[in-house]
C-alpha cells in the first residue's frame, strides 16, 4: 500500500490524494503539554467523500488544520500525491492551500467589506489568474451554486446559507484536489443545512473529493466513509478496508 | 501583477477606527510641522551666518606683523618683524598665486567732523583692491577708493554705512566734504550694508577708509598695521601662504618655518569649521524634528497594532485561501504609508504656510537677534528629508505589526475570534 520512491515534484498520479504517516501534534512547550493529535495513520484517495466526527476537543479541528496545511504536525510524515511536504515553509504551503485544498468554515469567514463576487475571486487572484479568466471562472462558480442573481452583493445582505453557498463557490474556485469543510452547516436551519449537504452531494457526484467535520451523525450516514475521533486517536474508520 | 494585487487589496480592506485615524494623521502632521519649522530655522540660521561671514570678505589671508621664535641666519629669536607697504607690492611681483593683496594701516581716535557733528572714529589707509577683497561695495551713485585715489595721494574717503548715517543721516554724502583731524576729505562712496560676522578692529560699517598713501604722506606712518592676501582660487591658499613666508622671510631674514614670524588669519580655514558647526546644529534641529515625528509613528503603529487584531480572521482567511506573507504585510503597510503620507501632507502645507508668515514678521523685524536668526527658509532638501523619515516611519509603523499577524500558523489566526 505504501509507495515509496515518489518524492518527485509533482508526485505520482497513483500515489494516494493524501497520505499520513503517524502524525502527531503537541500544543504547548516544557510541562504544560497538551497532545491534540497522536499517532494518525490516514489515507486518502481521490474522489472520496469523508466525514470525520467526533466530541468537541477530540482533535477532528486539529486534524482538519493539518489536513488543510493551515497548522504543522510536530511529528510524522505528510505526503500529498507522494510528495513529502513536511518541511515546506510559509510561501510554499500558501500555495499548496491555494492549489490544492478549499476550505468552507462554520461561519462562513466571508470577507464583509467586500462583494461576493470579489470573495470568490480572491483565490483566483491569489494563483495569478489573469483578469478575464477570472471573472468568467467566478461567474461559473456563481453558476454552479445556484447564486448567480446575488454575486454583486456583500456577504451581510446575504442569508446564512446562502454566505455558505458562496464560501463553496470559493473553495471551488482554484479547482482544489480535495474540499475541508469544518462544521459547514453548524451554523444554519435544517433547511439551509439540508441544501448544503445537498450540494456536497452533487460536487462529490462530479468527482470532488470531500472532507467533512461534523457533529451530525444524519450528514455522517450519507458520506462514503466515516472516520471517528477520540482524544486525539482515530478509533473508528470505515474505510479501512 | 503582483503590485496589482497588494493595491487591490488594500482597496478592499476596511475602514476602521475613523477617530483614531483623524488623531493619528494630525500627531503626524504636527510632527512633521515641528520638523519643517525646526529644519526651515536650521536652514536660515545657516544662511544668515553664511552672508554675515562673508562680510568680512571670502577666502583672505590677514597678515599681522609678528615676533621671530627660532633662531635664523645669526639673528637670536624675539626679534620683531614689521611690515612696510612696498612690501605688498614686493608679495604680488613674487607670488603668482596671489590674486589681490593690499596693505592696512590703521588710526583710532581719529576726529571727523561734518557740519556740527564730532565723531572719534578709526581711519584706515588701505589699497584700491582692498575694497573687493573686504566685500566693501558703494552704494548707488558712488565708488570705492581707486587706483588715482592712490597714485595722486588724493584725500578721499569711503564711509562705512553707519558712519555716514552718524555724519549725515539720510541725506546725500558723495561730494560732501568731510574734516578728518582737520584736513578737509571729499566722500566718494559709503558702503552698502552687509551683515558682518568675522572682523579684525571692529565692523567695516563705522568706520573709513582713505588711500593708504595719503595716509602715509598725512600722519607719517611708515609701518603696516596688517596686509590683506587672498589667493587667485581658494585652492592656492596654502601655496600662497607658504610663498609669503618664504618671501617675507628672506627679506627680513626670518626661518619660513617660523609661524611666529607673522601672525596670520585663514579666513576660509575659518569658514569651513564654521560650515561644520551648522550642519551640526542642522543634524541636531533634525534628530529633534525626527523625534517628534516618531511620536506620530507610535500612533500610526498603535492604529496598525489594532487593525491587526481587528483583522486576525481576516488575515487568516486570506492565508488560508494561499495569500502569501507579502500580500498580507504589502496592504498594511500601504495602510500605514497612506495615514503617514497624509498627516506629511497636511504636515508640509502647515510648515510652508507658517514658514512664510514667520518670514514676514522676520522681515519685518529690526532687532539685531531676530535679524541674526535668519528667514525661515523652505527648501526642496528639507522636504525631501522630512518625506524621506515619513516614509520610514510609516513603514516600519506598518511592518512590524503586520509580521506579527503573519509569522503566525494560519490555523491559530483562525481561531482568534
Amino acid at each position: 500500500m505504501m509507495r515509496n520512491g515518489n518524492n518527485g515534484k509533482n508526485g505520482s498520479s497513483d500515489a494516494p490524494l493524501i497520505h499520513l504517516d503517524n502524525v502527531g501534534k503537541t500544543y504547548g512547550k516544557g510541562k504544560i503539554q497538551v497532545e491534540a493529535l497522536k499517532d494518525v495513520d490516514l489515507t486518502i484517495r481521490d474522489n472520496e467523500y469523508i466525514a470525520i466526527v467526533g466530541p468537541s476537543g477530540s482533535g477532528k479541528s486539529t486534524l482538519m488544520n493539518i489536513l488543510g496545511f493551515l497548522d504543522t504536525p510536530t511529528g510524522g510524515t505528510y505526503r500529498l500525491r507522494g510528495e513529502e511536504v513536511s518541511g515546506f515553509g510559509g510561501d510554499r504551503l500558501a500555495e499548496i492551500r491555494n492549489r490544492h485544498i478549499g476550505f468552507v468554515f462554520q461561519n462562513f469567514h466571508l470577507l464583509p467589506q467586500i462583494t461576493a463576487f470579489d470573495n470568490v475571486e480572491m483565490p483566483l487572484l491569489f494563483k495569478g489568474t489573469p483578469a478575464r479568466r477570472r471573472r468568467q471562472r467566478v461567474e461559473e462558480l456563481f453558476e454552479s451554486v445556484g447564486l448567480a442573481e446575488r454575486m454583486h452583493h456583500k456577504p451581510t445582505e446575504l442569508s446564512g446559507g446562502q454566505m455558505q453557498r458562496v464560501a463553496i463557490a470559493r473553495a471551488l474556485a482554484c479547482e482544489p484536489d480535495v474540499i475541508l469543510a469544518d462544521e459547514p452547516t453548524g451554523n444554519l436551519d435544517s433547511s439551509a443545512g439540508g441544501d448544503i449537504v445537498e450540494l456536497f452531494q452533487q460536487l462529490w457526484g462530479k468527482g470532488h473529493t470531500l472532507i467533512l467535520i461534523t457533529h451530525d451523525n444524519a450528514i455522517a450516514r450519507r458520506t462514503e466513509r466515516t472516520i471517528r475521533i477520540q482524544d486525539g486517536c482515530i478509533t473508528e474508520d470505515t474505510g479501512v478496508s | 501583477m503582483r503590485l496589482g494585487l497588494i493595491f487591490r487589496l488594500f482597496r478592499n480592506s476596511a475602514k476602521i477606527q475613523r477617530k483614531r485615524i483623524v488623531l493619528t494623521v494630525i500627531a503626524i502632521a504636527w510632527g512633521t510641522v515641528s520638523i519643517v519649522m525646526l529644519l526651515a530655522f536650521g536652514e536660515g540660521l545657516k544662511r544668515s551666518l553664511h552672508r554675515s561671514s562673508r562680510g568680512t570678505g571670502e577666502g583672505l589671508l590677514i597678515i599681522w606683523p609678528g615676533e621671530t621664535s627660532i633662531a635664523y641666519a645669526g639673528f637670536p629669536a624675539g626679534r620683531d618683524i614689521d611690515l612696510l607697504p612696498e612690501d605688498v607690492d614686493l608679495l604680488v611681483r613674487s607670488i603668482p598665486e596671489i590674486g589681490s593683496a593690499s596693505g592696512e594701516m590703521t588710526r583710532w581716535g581719529t576726529l571727523i567732523r561734518y557740519s556740527d557733528k564730532d565723531l572719534i572714529k578709526k581711519i584706515t589707509g588701505v589699497h584700491p583692491s582692498f575694497g573687493d577683497m573686504r566685500h566693501q561695495y558703494a552704494n548707488a551713485g558712488g565708488r570705492f577708493l581707486n587706483r588715482l585715489d592712490y597714485e595722486k595721494k588724493r584725500r578721499v574717503i569711503f564711509l562705512g554705512d553707519e558712519l555716514k548715517q552718524d555724519l549725515f543721516g539720510d541725506a546725500p554724502a558723495i561730494g560732501e566734504t568731510v574734516l578728518v583731524q582737520n584736513v578737509p576729505f571729499t566722500v566718494v562712496g559709503d558702503m552698502i550694508h552687509k551683515m558682518q560676522t568675522g572682523m579684525y578692529g571692529g565692523p567695516d560699517a563705522g568706520q573709513g577708509v582713505v588711500p593708504i598713501s595719503t595716509f602715509e604722506a598725512l600722519y607719517g606712518r611708515r609701518f603696516l598695521s596688517n596686509m590683506v592676501l587672498k589667493p587667485a582660487r581658494p585652492e592656492l591658499m596654502e601655496v600662497m601662504k607658504r610663498r609669503t613666508f618664504e618671501v617675507l622671510g628672506s627679506k627680513y631674514r626670518f626661518d619660513p618655518e617660523d609661524e611666529r614670524a607673522l601672525q596670520t588669519w585663514d579666513t576660509q580655514a575659518s569658514q569651513e569649521i564654521q560650515g561644520k558647526m551648522m550642519l551640526g546644529i542642522e543634524i541636531f534641529l533634525g534628530i529633534i524634528g525626527a523625534l517628534t515625528l516618531i511620536i506620530g509613528g507610535v500612533g500610526v503603529a498603535n492604529i496598525m497594532y489594532a487593525v491587526v487584531q481587528q483583522r486576525t480572521a481576516e488575515i487568516g482567511v486570506q492565508m488560508a485561501l494561499g495569500a502569501r506573507r507579502s500580500w498580507v504585510l504589502g496592504p498594511l503597510v500601504l495602510e500605514a504609508l497612506s495615514m503617514t503620507f497624509a498627516g506629511g501632507f497636511f504636515g508640509l502645507l502647515i510648515g510652508a504656510g507658517l514658514v512664510e508668515v514667520l518670514g514676514y514678521f522676520q522681515s519685518q523685524a529690526t532687532g539685531s537677534a531676530m535679524a541674526f536668526m535668519g528667514r525661515p527658509t523652505f527648501s526642496l532638501p528639507l522636504v525631501l528629508i522630512t518625506i524621506a523619515i515619513l516614509g520610514a516611519i510609516g513603514f516600519f509603523s506598518g511592518y512590524f505589526p503586520a509580521r506579527r499577524a503573519t509569522a503566525i500558523q494560519p490555523a491559530a489566526v483562525l481561531r482568534y475570534e
